[in-house]
């Protein structure tokens, strides 16, 4: 790759070592739920700087619209009012791509190169390379790519790969108006939220924290969560997310394995013809059939 | 196309053309699936036109077979019903498969070993057309628990089915005489009488 900011970490359905001299900083966006104001500004700057035009949809009697991520929506406000306390909480999250470290949608992906995750962290997809399959979306632990019907591709944020290649943030991050959502390195995104989370504490959300989920090697979108203790809160957000059991067996070991039994089967059945001979019908019961016949 | 008028007829055009129906539609399920079974055969995606086209054309491939696969297992059920005979001949298929078949319990048309592949099969057949369904992206959208346990069923049990067919396959090369009865549908006498033998006195009444 031309670009050290677009150096390739890992490809999917690629069984070599990505070029991996180069150090590249990892990158993440850190997005701060507790200062959102549901504004959609990050939706319209998503739309504009990827140049994306949704379908116009209906309301369904709640602020979120589009309903739902799409092909040509990749991100989406999610408002979930919740009482806590007696007291109402709206709690607007932002959903999109996560950009795991151990993205399962790059795991499940048969095209080679339909999916990339970048050294600096960023999982994109290369539509070019894509056959249209939805192994991502079987692959996501958090439902977020989208098959598009007319091209059948799947979609989903880039976090904006082609702006952080030249050094500018996403342009959901440029947009927001309240600093909500910030962009950076991973260690200086931790430390922002570190420093968020001690004023959150101490306003009395003691179970503020910040949502890196383990259980697919951390993210590069995190969120700065008021009730860290119970994402799902927010509009179910998975807690404690991983790459699912049965996705890690279907594109795990279990291939690999497969594929050497059938080797063996093919050579099996080759040195057993080499070694026993064919079976052949007997020049005994060939003569006595003779004799009959005669 | 009979060789030798004493030949004895084993399949039907009919039965041949369907046997050979499921063995296209399996070929080039086989090549187009193990493209997305691992990046290994990713190349054989070029044999259908890339990876797109194998994609599109891999699940209609499938109904196809899953279709003629049908026709043939209500052609074949009843030669296949299992007998105590049958289990006599697995019991020993070591011997057979030792190359030495002198002392193997006598067999109708067909043996315990194919009676098993062809219930072995049907299940996978049965299996790979529902978990194929479950995976069928374009134009089904199941429950993703579903879809996952899909697509390992899919993939484990196509796996199988393919060490299946290549038993079958070598079975029928081994077994020399064999493969002329699916090609032009007769087989020796002498085949018959020493691989078939309850057969080849039900057909000849000897």
């Amino acid at each position: 790759m031309a670009l050290q900011s677009l150096d390739i970490a890992r490809r999917s359905a690629t069984t070599t070592p990505a070029p991996g001299v180069r150090q590249t900083t990892e990158v993440a966006k850190l997005i701060d739920v507790t200062t959102c104001i549901g504004c959609k500004a990050c939706q319209v700057a998503c739309m504009e700087w990827n140049d994306l035009r949704d379908e116009v949809g209906s309301c369904a009697g709640v602020y979120d619209n589009p309903a739902d991520l799409s092909a040509k929506s990749w991100t989406v406000m999610r408002y979930a009012e919740v009482e806590e306390k007696g007291k109402l909480e709206w709690l607007i999250r932002k959903d999109g791509c996560m950009h795991c470290a151990d993205p399962g949608c790059l795991k499940a992906c048969p095209a080679p190169g339909a999916i990339i995750q970048y050294a600096n962290g960023i999982v994109d997809f290369h539509q070019e390379n894509c056959i249209g399959c939805g192994y991502c979306v079987t692959g996501c632990p958090f439902n977020v790519p989208r098959l598009a019907k007319e091209d059948s591709k799947a979609y989903k944020c880039s976090l904006c790969s082609d702006r952080v290649a030249v050094g500018q943030a996403p342009a959901c991050a440029k947009v927001c108006p309240t600093g909500a959502i910030q962009f950076g390195s991973k260690e200086q995104m931790k430390d922002v939220a570190a420093k968020r989370l001690v004023d959150l504490k101490s306003r009395g959300f003691e179970k503020a924290g910040l949502y890196d989920p383990q259980g697919v090697g951390g993210t590069h979108v995190m969120y700065v969560l008021h009730h860290a203790d119970r994402p799902e809160l927010y509009s179910k957000l998975p807690n404690d997310p991983s790459v699912s059991p049965l996705v890690s067996l279907w594109k795990g070991f279990a291939k690999p394995l497969a594929t050497l039994a059938l080797a063996g089967v093919a050579l099996g059945s080759l040195f057993h013809y080499v070694t026993k001979g064919p079976n052949e019908v007997s020049k005994e019961l060939e003569d006595e059939l003779e004799k009959e016949e005669s | 196309m009979i060789r030798n008028p004493k030949d004895l007829q084993r399949y039907t055009a009919q039965e041949r053309a369907n046997h050979w129906v499921v063995g296209i539609s399996f070929i080039l399920l086989g090549l187009s699936g193990l493209a997305f079974f691992h990046p290994a055969f990713f190349p054989l995606a070029q044999l259908f036109g890339g990876g797109v086209w194998a994609r599109i054309l891999h699940p209609f491939l499938g109904v196809l077979m899953a279709l003629s696969f049908l026709a043939m297992f209500f052609r074949f059920k009843a030669l296949n019903v299992m007998t105590p005979v049958d289990k006599e001949w697995l019991n020993r298929v070591g011997e057979m498969v030792d190359g030495n078949d002198h002392n193997m319990p006598e067999q109708g048309k067909y043996n315990g070993g194919q009676k098993l592949m062809f219930w072995a099969l049907a299940v996978c057949m049965l299996l790979l057309f529902v978990s194929g369904i479950l995976i069928w992206r374009a134009y089904f959208g199941f429950d993703i628990g579903l879809v996952r346990l899909g697509a390992v069923v899919h993939a484990a049990t196509a796996a199988l089915m393919i060490g299946l067919i290549f038993v079958h396959v070598y079975a029928a090369i081994w077994v020399k005489g064999t493969i002329r009865a699916m090609w032009y549908g007769t087989v020796t006498r002498g085949w018959a009488k020493q691989h078939h033998r309850g057969w080849y006195r039900q057909v000849t009444g000897k």
